[in-house]
């Protein structure tokens, strides 16, 4: 063929068609389907990890769409997983497609996901990681001869970390075992291929791709021989990340991060890998990485073509560059070329990680040579080409890849979103405009009067005016500042400037919605039923053994007592559970106990509950990881206050730490916005609540004192003028939000931290404002002065006072029902307050004996309802009180310089009656002691003699 | 606006004892100063394209571009006169603006492709600065300006009669007195409309048969004067204040819209607050204030806290209060406050003396503005480090 002849001259010395991209470039992407279409090749090798060739069929079907990932997770060990993301417009992508449509065999050829997260937990963990690879050494192999070498490197990878000693020792060992290999090597990977692509099923799958890999593990061992060093191969478990991805991203030296440019879209995704073994994987890989100058091939590219954005150049001179106009193979050439240079001049050497999966990718493409000739075509990314078309020593090769760690991989299809694709949420498969990128690819041409028009409908829908007129001036500003700027295309910045400029009127508001639902874009996935289960599922499978908890169909109850630690691990994976939607226990009331260490659960499996723990699966790989992941969505999504406290309630009882600074934050942000004193009001009790429960279950609630004392200094601020101008029913309300408002801050004042401390006395200047100003509603001022009575801030006399001056002729008489309903109305405790205080109780009476006939009704119904409410015994003992008119109660008042209610002396005759009630109570007798009133009539008794003091005190 | 860092009422003041190295922020004068007395012209504020010739000068000469009709210079090389540079034979172009790249590529290019420009953006972000140097690179000439007040009339900006001629020969051409967007329309020049939400609505409105059509029609003489290639309109206006005349829809799809930021660090403002300050402060021969560039960061912080509703830090939000907050408040809250440091104080500028000024100009709505205040203060100044002073002086006027 013309093309295959002309590659093979292009390409130095002929050899596979090797198509370097950058990872998710539509330009790369469009560039590739051109090349296969002209190269025609017999097989497409792509990078990418061989476990998931079995997946690779998958891609046609009718409900696979992207954009979606492959996950590759430890099977024991579902949060150790790696993602490598494709969209529509991803290069590896179109090649997976191409292949399929043209009945071609695609396999991927990068390092097997088995080594990368064992390497994760090899520099991690150590020697335990390398244990749990050994020990799963047994049931891996199913594809035949790998077993040896299998276990040897498996154990090489255990131990790999240690140094180079162990490694040449390790050579050794397998060596016999792996021996039959050379020549079967590339049978092996054949067989499990062909299985693979003709739609091996899931079961069979991942043995099937485990055994190749030990089957090429082993081939490597055999190859290197006993005396080839294993100090690479162990240098690069030492040093190197999670997966084959991550090791190319977050390189150990200059060379390697170059990689994270080149191909951005794995490598970055799959570092930003949320899970914990990651976690710590990446910041292991960071301490090497601060040792090397990080140095961006892209970015040496555009600044020696004088661009000094390295993004900017490569849409300029790839991305935009149209397809069709001439060879098909020369933008790859090109940037061969370009890339090889680079190569030579900071590539050369160090970086093991990269080596090492280029070695294997050697290897792969060596064997598909051998069965499909020189018609196979390589889609990787472009840093990895010159290395590719290096010529080495396969025994070289062999040694490099030798001896690696290994854990049991699992692999499936996940559905992603372009959301996750772009770098602002923190997952970021590397690039800002997955929207854009996408509409690069599929637009068929004009892309920028397509944008615009797409950019205008969206304005629309959201009732904007946007006319043809304007999308026609945004078309022609936009080409005219790429023509300025020295651009061959308007691309994204020129786009967006000219959309703020003529259809935004240059706010940045709407743009930011453009910028949300086009540039990023809101697409999700989808991937096909028969795709193997979620790590979700497994992690589940694993908790509920552990806890020994099981999905049963049937309804049960479940008591908790979170003192202890499977109880409290039990309702933090029901919580947990319930936080991802997946229903199988509802929180019913305890029965019995009201202490905050009990829970009581109704669990409930039902068959379509699995369906959900499925669909939650895009939160992430582990049930704590998806329900921080969802919780914090929901707080961000979260419209009213009160919605985001309830959220922070469920994080405190699901114990999510990691989500709870992202609610706290939306939280403070929400409180800081909300102009309505009520909502805050609201708030504040059910985060004064969690405070609480964080107590019991020792969570660490700094943050959300903190949060709580902020939104109390803010109801403080607001709550006055927020008084002033209230019809009844919003002061009613006003007045149960002071009451709330009141208790939380009583238990927040009780909060340690210095902050915090002097809360209680701002709280009570603000309920001394509201006591006194006129035009806050009488019930909330007699609130006011109610609540400062109680906590001891104002003095009977001064509420004698203020009483006096509400309930002065010159008060309006419902104003002053009101105010008398708001000071004793409400609860328990007002009655009494009259019942004691006669010099109040006073004054109500002769204020009640002037009211105005006609004023009268109106103000029965406020009066009934404030007295109503009492106990029958403090009704009866007021009415007595009025009944016996003024002269007893100035005998009390004349009396009394001591507390109201009470003789000025003690009577120690009636106070020694009460004695023996109170040993009794205190257990300071025996039951036979003297002069205690040991029979069974003694309670009694003794409750007769209270009843009686009690009356005589009242009388 | 009675206080403005525009350069436009900074350079009389400035002869004396101007900084050497303004390497700042918005607007560079140094080099107008400078040049206009090489120039040895009198005037107390030349036009930019008399301040500037020299640099207009060897741009032209040096650029080889594709220019649209009648432009004096290249797109490009409007945009270098605007952003600096240095050109091949070594002559320096000082930057007239400093700020967003992108903000003046937008606005040349928008120039470029005959769409009206309307330059947005509260007080003291150097929207007039800008449009004056746009319309002198573009045209040479900057003083086809209508300035906008609540009184400007429709005769402003299309035509006027004279009327003693107008009685002896009747209408014709030579009664006619055009405004100077008629004139820019001619003769294929930029003409430039200052605060344009000032003008009352129905006379803004007089400018979209210009900007649709191209053409201003005479139906008193039954003729009409076409726009000839190269004409473009400069509007400025400011969407904050109060008292604006809102653009009708009708008019504002006539416009590119590029709004000029305000300042876009702390420092960055604190360093135009305390020139212009300073400057202020001499002509008006307060005394020199020796510390005062605490207080001056304080109370910009406070005004960009206010303004972003949100901390400093980014770590918490807050409520925006309806006042402005531009920059030009704070130098009026500064300059005040350093009045009545040195006649009523001992001449050190204190937190009790700003205190005032900063509550004036953030309530500006009583029942609203004044709680945004008073939860700002209490969650935000109270438990600042080193804020005590300003805390309780902020109450003490509060209260």
């Amino acid at each position: 063929m013309t093309a295959t002849a002309r590659d093979g001259s292009g390409a130095a010395g002929g050899g596979p068609l090797l198509l370097g991209v950058r990872h998710h470039g539509p330009g790369s992407a469009r560039a590739v389907r051109a090349a296969l279409d002209a190269a025609r090749p017999r097989a497409v090798l792509i990078e990418g990890p061989p476990e998931a060739d079995a997946l690779i069929p998958l891609a046609t079907e009718v409900d696979m769409r992207p954009p979606v990932a492959l996950l590759a997770h430890a099977v024991d060990e579902p949060g150790r997983s790696a993602f490598w993301p494709l969209a529509e417009f991803s290069p590896e992508w179109v090649a997976i497609r191409w292949a399929l449509e043209h009945d071609v065999p695609a396999r991927f050829i990068d390092l097997p996901a088995t080594h990368t997260l064992a390497w994760g937990s090899a520099a991690t963990e150590g020697e335990p990681g390398g244990g749990a690879g050994s020990e799963r050494g047994d049931d891996a192999d199913p594809a035949g001869g790998g077993a040896a070498g299998a276990d040897a490197s498996r154990r090489g990878g255990g131990t790999g970390v240690d140094g180079d000693g162990d490694g040449d020792e390790r050579g050794g060992g397998p060596h016999s075992g792996a021996a039959a290999r050379p020549g079967a090597g590339s049978q092996a990977d054949t067989d499990t291929d062909t299985d693979a692509s003709a739609g091996g099923g899931a079961g069979a799958r991942s043995e099937a791709s485990i055994g190749a890999g030990a089957g090429a593990g082993a081939g490597a061992g055999a190859g290197a021989g006993a005396e080839a060093p294993a100090a690479p191969g162990a240098d690069a478990a030492a040093g190197s990340g999670a997966q084959a991805e991550t090791g190319a991203g977050s390189g150990i030296d200059a060379g390697t991060n170059t990689n994270t440019n080149t191909e951005t879209a794995t490598a970055t995704d799959t570092n930003r890998d949320a899970d914990a073994g990651v976690a710590s994987q990446s910041s292991a890989d960071g301490s090497a990485m601060e040792k090397d100058v990080r140095i961006d091939p892209l970015a040496v590219l555009a600044e020696a073509a004088g661009y000094d954005d390295p993004e900017r150049w490569w849409e300029d001179v790839v991305e935009h560059r149209g397809v069709g106009e001439g060879d098909p193979f020369a933008p790859f050439l090109a940037l061969e070329e370009a890339m090889g240079a680079l190569r030579e001049a900071y590539g050369s050497g160090g970086h093991d990680r990269d080596l090492v999966r280029e070695a294997y990718m050697r290897l792969q493409v060596r064997a598909a040579q051998r069965e499909f000739g020189d018609a196979v075509a390589v889609v990787c990314g472009a840093w990895h080409v010159p290395a590719l078309r290096q010529k080495t020593a396969v025994a070289a090769d062999r040694a490099l890849v030798k001896g690696l760690p290994k854990v049991k991989a699992d692999m499936t299809w996940v559905p992603w979103t372009y959301r996750r694709l772009s770098r602002v949420s923190g997952y970021g498969a590397g690039i800002d405009s997955p929207g854009w990128y996408g509409h690069l690819f599929a637009a068929p041409d004009r892309p920028v009067e397509r944008w615009m028009t797409k950019v205008a409908g969206l304005l629309r829908a959201e009732d904007r005016i946007v006319s043809p007129a304007h999308v026609i001036e945004a078309v022609r500003l936009a080409e005219a500042l790429a023509a300025m700027r020295g651009r061959p295309l308007p691309g994204l910045g020129e786009t967006t400037d000219a959309v703020r400029a003529v259809m935004c009127e240059g706010s940045d508001v709407p743009l930011a919605l453009v910028h949300d639902r086009l540039v990023v874009g809101d697409v999700l996935g989808e991937v096909p039923q028969a795709a193997p289960a979620v790590p979700l599922q497994r992690d589940l499978e694993r908790t509920q053994r552990r806890l020994r908890l099981k999905p049963e169909a049937l309804d049960r109850e479940l008591e908790l007592d979170l003192r202890k630690e499977t109880d409290a691990g039990r309702s933090r994976l029901l919580h947990r559970l319930r936080l991802l939607g997946v229903a199988w226990g509802e929180p019913v009331a305890s029965r019995g106990s009201t202490g905050t260490f009990r829970e009581t659960w109704r669990l409930r499996w039902e068959p379509e509950l699995a369906v959900r723990v499925a669909e939650a699966g895009v939160w992430g790989t582990t049930v704590l990881a998806a329900a921080t992941a969802k919780a914090e969505a929901e707080a961000v999504a979260a419209q009213a206050l009160a919605d985001v406290t309830g959220l922070a309630e469920r994080c405190l009882l699901a114990e999510l730490p990691e989500a709870l600074p992202v609610v706290m934050q939306v939280l403070a942000d929400r409180a800081a916005l909300d102009t309505d004193v009520g909502h805050l009001a609201q708030a504040l009790p059910a985060l004064v609540r969690s405070l609480r429960y964080g107590d019991v279950r020792g969570t660490d609630t700094g943050a959300l004192t903190g949060v709580a004392a902020g939104l109390a200094e803010r109801i403080f601020v607001g709550l006055p003028p927020a008084c002033a101008a209230l019809d009844a029913d919003a002061a009613e309300e006003m007045r149960r939000h002071v009451d709330a408002v009141h208790g939380a801050v009583g238990l927040l004042g009780d909060a340690p931290g210095p902050d915090h401390r002097d809360l209680r006395g701002r709280w009570h200047s603000v309920l001394r404002v509201l006591s006194v100003r006129d035009t806050v509603p009488g019930v909330v001022r007699g609130r006011a002065v109610r609540l400062l009575l109680d906590d001891g801030e104002l003095g009977q006399d001064e509420v004698a006072r203020l009483m006096g001056l509400v309930l002065s002729p010159g008060t309006p008489p419902g104003d002053a029902a009101a105010w008398i309903e708001g000071f004793v109305g409400g609860g328990a405790g007002g009655g009494m307050l009259l019942v004691h205080d006669e010099r109040l109780l006073g004054l109500v009476d002769s204020w009640l004996t002037g009211v105005p006939a006609e004023a009268f009704t109106d103000v029965l119904p406020l009066l009934r309802r404030t007295f109503s409410a009492y106990e029958p015994g403090v009704r009866r003992t007021l009415g007595e009180l009025v009944r016996r008119g003024p002269g007893e109660r100035g005998r009390v008042t004349a009396a009394g310089s001591g507390i109201p209610g009470f003789a000025a002396d003690p009577d120690p005759e009636r106070a020694d009656a009460v004695l023996p009630l109170v040993r009794l109570l205190l257990g300071l007798d025996g039951p036979s002691g003297p002069g205690g009133p040991g029979g069974p009539g003694g309670p009694g008794g003794v409750k007769a003699d209270i009843d009686n003091d009690l009356a005589g005190v009242a009388g | 606006m009675s206080v403005s860092v525009e350069p436009k009422s900074v350079e009389p003041s400035e002869s004396g004892s101007a900084p050497v190295n303004s390497s700042a922020v918005t607007p560079v004068s140094a080099g107008a100063s400078a040049q206009a007395s090489a120039n040895g012209t009198d005037e107390l504020r030349p036009h930019a394209e008399d301040a500037f010739a020299g640099e207009l000068a060897s741009l032209a000469a040096q650029d080889d571009r594709p220019r649209p009709a009648r432009w004096k210079l290249s797109p490009w090389a409007v945009a270098t006169y605007l952003l600096g540079g240095t050109l091949p034979d070594g002559t320096v172009i000082t930057p007239k603006y400093v700020g967003p790249r992108r903000i003046v590529e937008v606005a040349v290019t928008t120039l470029a492709t005959d769409r009206a420009l309307l330059l947005l953006g509260v007080p003291g972000t150097a929207k007039t600065w800008v449009s004056e140097h746009l319309a002198a690179a573009v045209s040479g000439d900057s003083t086809l300006l209508v300035q906008g007040t609540a009184g400007t009339p429709e005769e402003a900006i299309r035509y006027g009669w004279n009327y003693a001629q107008l009685l002896a020969n009747g209408p014709s051409r030579d009664a006619l007195v055009p405004s100077p967007v008629m004139r820019a329309m001619a003769q294929g020049m930029t003409a430039r409309v200052e605060e344009l939400t000032r003008i009352p609505a129905d006379v803004q409105d007089t400018l979209i048969t210009i900007l649709s059509e191209k053409t201003l029609p005479i139906p008193e003489l039954g003729q009409e004067v076409q726009a000839v290639r190269g004409f473009n309109l400069i509007a400025t206006a400011n969407d904050r204040d109060r008292g604006v005349n809102d653009l009708s829809s009708a008019l504002r799809r006539r416009f590119n819209t590029v709004v000029l930021p305000l300042p876009e660090s702390v420092e960055a403002e604190v360093d135009i607050v305390s020139r212009r300050v300073d400057q202020i402060g001499r002509s008006l021969d307060l005394p020199a204030v020796p510390d005062g560039i605490d207080e001056i960061r304080r109370v910009v912080t406070v005004f960009r806290e206010l303004r972003d509703g949100v901390t400093s830090d980014g770590r918490t939000k807050l409520k925006s209060p309806s006042g402005t907050l531009s920059t030009a408040e704070a130098i009026s809250v500064v300059t005040s406050g350093l009045a009545l440091a040195s006649h009523f104080g001992d001449g050190v500028l204190r937190a009790g003396d700003v205190a005032a000024g900063i509550l004036g100009a953030v309530v500006r709505d009583p029942a609203a503005d004044r709680v945004i205040w008073q939860e700002y203060l209490e969650a935000v100044v109270r438990e600042r480090d080193g804020w005590k002073d300003f805390y309780r002086a902020c109450r003490e006027v509060s209260a």
